[in-house]
């Protein structure tokens, strides 16, 4: 293996987290390689140094800041869903006035009103019952009513 | 026992105040350390910190745990310190190779074990030194080599950070290192002279 090949290995070798036929990889060519073991050990080196850079504290007022930013942020309202934006709140009171104006100025279909009833009167016209008017004017037991009845049973078709 | 970051951002997604304060005390001083070596400026570095905390707030009632929640709160202070950087706003604050102290060689005497005044500021002289040298990485080599060294996430994690695969990441590691090899040869060569002297003692 080359000194390139092993670049992208060197870094996780040196951490402990190459897979285990990396690592044999890597420690067979740094066997071989004077070169790449300088590197590696210096690249140790590195690392420690990097640990003497001191860290910083975050200042006094940080998460005060940070708080008071959150705060300003808009929280979501308990009951924010059925509070309707004034855009669409207006446009559905508008067509309830225009419903409520239309039903109640809107003229009422006489003709089809006529037409029904002419319907309906054809239909009673039409009634079996009226139909058997005269069968029930001939019945013999009307004609054995007393003398007395006799103008009620002739004004009877009226009543019908 | 400790809450996990998953548990804390599902109670700040629930609306639990005291969760969110949890997270903003566990990374409020490891995302201003990154940012402040991001961006090389203190008043900067908590702008943008504050900015992350706040996105993550704001983001709450989207959570999903898909990803460790670290790998999602370091991308987007990543993503917010280049964006700053990209933007030239801070680029009065990058160090040029010339000024990068590379002619101050700071010395060490290790001969007097007592850390007097003066080895105090040798001590200071020899962190900014260090400091400089990772500063002068370019952008990308630098995100990783902090998130790498300094806040130690698996490799997975950066990657997905940066936005590259595994084996992209570990070549740019491996350059960023080799750069810091070379800027830090006067020290590399101390270190090796001190640990020699370890071994001979």
């Amino acid at each position: 293996m080359s000194c390139e090949n092993i670049e992208t290995m060197l870094i996780a070798y040196l951490d402990g987290k190459a897979r285990e036929n990396e690592r044999r990889e890597v420690e067979a060519h740094l066997e071989t390689c004077a070169a790449c073991r300088t590197r590696a050990e210096e690249f140790r080196r590195v690392w420690s140094m990097l640990e003497e850079v001191p860290a910083v504290e975050p200042s006094l007022g940080f998460d005060a800041r940070v708080r008071q930013r959150v705060a300003a942020e808009p929280r979501p309202r308990l009951f924010a869903w059925p509070v309707p934006q004034p855009r669409f709140a207006f446009a559905v009171a508008l067509l309830l006035v225009l419903a409520v104006w239309i039903s109640v100025t809107a003229p009422v279909p006489e003709q089809n009103l006529a037409a029904g009833n002419a319907e309906e009167f054809e239909m009673i016209q039409n009634l079996q019952v009226l139909e058997d008017y005269e069968v029930l004017a001939n019945l013999e037991v009307l004609s054995d009513l007393p003398a007395a009845q006799q103008p009620a049973r002739q004004q009877a078709p009226g009543k019908l | 026992m400790a809450r996990s970051d998953v548990q804390l951002m599902l109670g700040v997604k629930r609306g639990d105040d005291e969760s969110f304060e949890l997270l903003l005390q566990r990374y409020r001083t490891s995302l201003v350390n990154f940012l402040y070596r991001m961006v090389r400026d203190a008043a900067t570095a908590e702008d943008l910190a504050q900015e992350v905390f706040l996105r993550v707030y704001r983001a709450r009632k989207k959570y999903e745990p898909s990803a460790k929640f670290t790998t999602w709160l370091f991308r987007i202070a990543t993503n917010l310190a280049l964006n700053a950087l990209r933007d030239g706003r801070f680029r009065q604050l990058e160090v040029s190779a010339d000024e990068s102290g590379e002619d101050e060689q700071p010395v060490v005497n290790v001969a007097d074990q007592r850390p007097s005044a003066v080895e105090r500021m040798m001590e200071q002289d020899r962190a900014e030194f260090i400091r400089r040298a990772i500063e002068a990485l370019p952008e990308k080599q630098r995100a990783a080599v902090l998130l790498h060294k300094y806040h130690e996430l698996d490799y997975d994690e950066i990657a997905r950070i940066l936005e590259c695969s595994e084996s992209a990441l570990k070549s740019l590691l491996f350059r960023a290192y080799e750069t810091l090899r070379e800027k830090l040869a006067p020290l590399v060569g101390e270190s090796a002279t001190e640990a020699q002297r370890h071994r001979e003692s």
